[in-house]
């Protein structure tokens, strides 16, 4: 029992030393911008058609789900707000993030577990390349940035997956519908739901690598590196949301 | 000039837990110098360079290369020493998102900075053309086999044209006829780039072709030293047995 929470202390120890590493580099020169603009592009680029799916879906779903109990209470004209904020301020987030999470965290995961099992690491430390700075601070950048790009992609398609699924028992037109959407939102419905994208999104990155970054050696630890990742990112993300949430609940 | 020794080890000590693999080696590797370290897995050989190159930190002992303290330096003092060092992995370590093209613009572009694309691409085919892949420029690492990558991984270490080069198990993993291939490059490298060399291995015929001297770790420690002749007529059969299980 001691030995396990001296472990698991060593660990939260090693992540914060890990967290602290970040923004001691990110400041200090030289800077891997084309690898951080690779990063952006394969994280944020490569992930728009799952998230666009999943963000249609979301949408398409709540509407239909909800349209029973809206009809019933007589609130059928309060769908596409209702689907929206709901969308906007909880839902897609969360969503999208647990997506980044099984997509993005896995893959860093398995990507820096496999390059410290085959000494590729190594291969860059002897040459004088800082390999924390190479292609942890890229990873953790470019997931930082793009995690919210995502989620305000996902809240567009969904809202118009949304529009779709009120559109299977009403008729409703495209600007008439968004314009219910947009009288409805608040800053402080957008602002919040933002900002904490970017926490999930460091998390996702932060985590993700420092997984695969610890791997130890052998190839099964590349698979646990990945399998760690996805669920301790996870896991972030739920008490990264249930802290914004009573913080925002506190100011606004 | 030449008998400068400017690699120095002195009872340097490492161990992994409760198990001592580097128990107080010493040696020195003089200038133009090919030290072959001989010793069977699990004997420290490998530890030593990694030692030697900060990738590991001993617990206790004093290393010297190009006449700096290797156990006292900072990170970008360490990388102003790692500049000047070339390091072939044992199973090639090529970056296995990168082409051959890109393994060794990255390893080049680190190296010098302000480099022309034209001197980049000079020097890429120079690298390519000594270890006779030119061929294999655009390719994966994961479309070379074993001995393509160990002669890649030996192009990217010598491209930065390093004074001194840790060759760690070069032939390990290749048979008989491309390991000699290989012992053979690293031979003809060593000729053209005059580095000085340590080649970690247990194959006794790339030793007796790569080194000048030879010393032989048992246990974490130095059990003999010498060249290939006086090794291989040693009346120790510990020592007498590397030679005779390779032949």
């Amino acid at each position: 029992m001691i030995a396990i929470v001296k472990e698991q202390l060593t660990q939260a120890g090693n992540f914060s030393l890990f967290i602290g590493r970040f923004f001691k580099e990110i400041f200090v020169p030289p800077f891997q911008i084309n690898e951080f603009l690779r990063q952006c592009y394969t994280i944020g680029c490569k992930s728009l058609p799952l998230v666009s799916i999943t963000g249609f879906i979301m949408g398409l779903v709540l509407t239909i789900q909800s349209r029973p109990t809206m009809t019933k209470f007589g609130a059928e004209s309060w769908l596409p707000s209702m689907v929206s904020l709901s969308l906007i301020r909880e839902i897609a987030p969360v969503v999208t993030a647990l997506i980044c999470a099984g997509k993005i965290a896995s893959g860093i995961g398995a990507e820096l577990g496999s390059m410290k099992v085959s000494s590729q690491i190594d291969a860059m430390e002897v040459s004088a390349v800082n390999p924390y700075k190479y292609l942890v601070v890229t990873r953790i950048l470019a997931t930082t940035l793009m995690v919210p790009l995502l989620v305000i992609f996902a809240d567009l398609v969904g809202i118009f997956g949304g529009y779709i699924g009120y559109n299977i028992h009403n008729t409703i037109t495209m600007s008439r519908y968004f314009s219910e959407v947009i009288e409805h939102l608040d800053y402080l419905d957008l602002m919040p739901a933002t900002i904490k994208t970017f926490f999930f999104g460091f998390f996702i990155g932060v985590i993700g690598c420092y997984k695969g970054f610890n791997a130890s050696s052998g190839t099964a630890s590349v698979g646990l590196a990945a399998n760690s990742a996805v669920v301790t990112a996870s896991l972030s993300i739920f008490i990264v949301d249930m802290l914004a949430v009573q913080i925002t609940d506190l100011f606004f | 000039m030449k008998d400068e020794p400017i690699i120095k080890i002195k009872n340097l000590y490492k161990a992994f837990g409760k198990n001592k693999v580097l128990k107080g080696i010493s040696f020195e590797v003089n200038k133009g110098e090919d030290l072959v370290i001989l010793g069977r897995s699990g004997s420290g050989k490998s530890v030593a360079i990694k030692c030697l190159v900060g990738l590991l930190d001993p617990d206790k002992g004093k290393m010297e290369i190009l006449g700096t303290d290797m156990t006292k330096l900072t990170y970008k003092e360490l990388n102003e020493i790692r500049l000047k060092i070339g390091f072939m992995f044992q199973d090639g370590a090529l970056y296995d998102s990168m082409s051959v093209r890109e393994n060794l613009t990255f390893t080049l572009k680190h190296h010098t900075r302000h480099l022309t694309e034209e001197d980049i691409q000079q020097q890429i085919m120079e690298a390519l053309d000594s270890v006779g892949l030119k061929e294999a420029i655009d390719k994966m690492p994961s479309e070379l086999s074993g001995g393509m990558v160990k002669r890649i991984s030996l192009a990217r270490t010598i491209i930065i044209k390093p004074e001194i080069i840790f060759y760690d198990e070069p032939t390990a993993g290749l048979d008989t006829i491309t390991a000699q291939e290989i012992s053979e490059l690293i031979l003809s490298v060593q000729k053209k780039y005059k580095a000085t060399s340590i080649i970690i291995t247990h194959d006794m015929i790339c030793a007796k072709m790569t080194g000048n001297r030879i010393i032989i770790i048992k246990d974490g420690l130095i059990h003999a030293q010498g060249t290939y002749e006086e090794l291989e007529n040693s009346t120790d059969q510990w020592v007498r047995s590397f030679f005779f299980a390779n032949n």
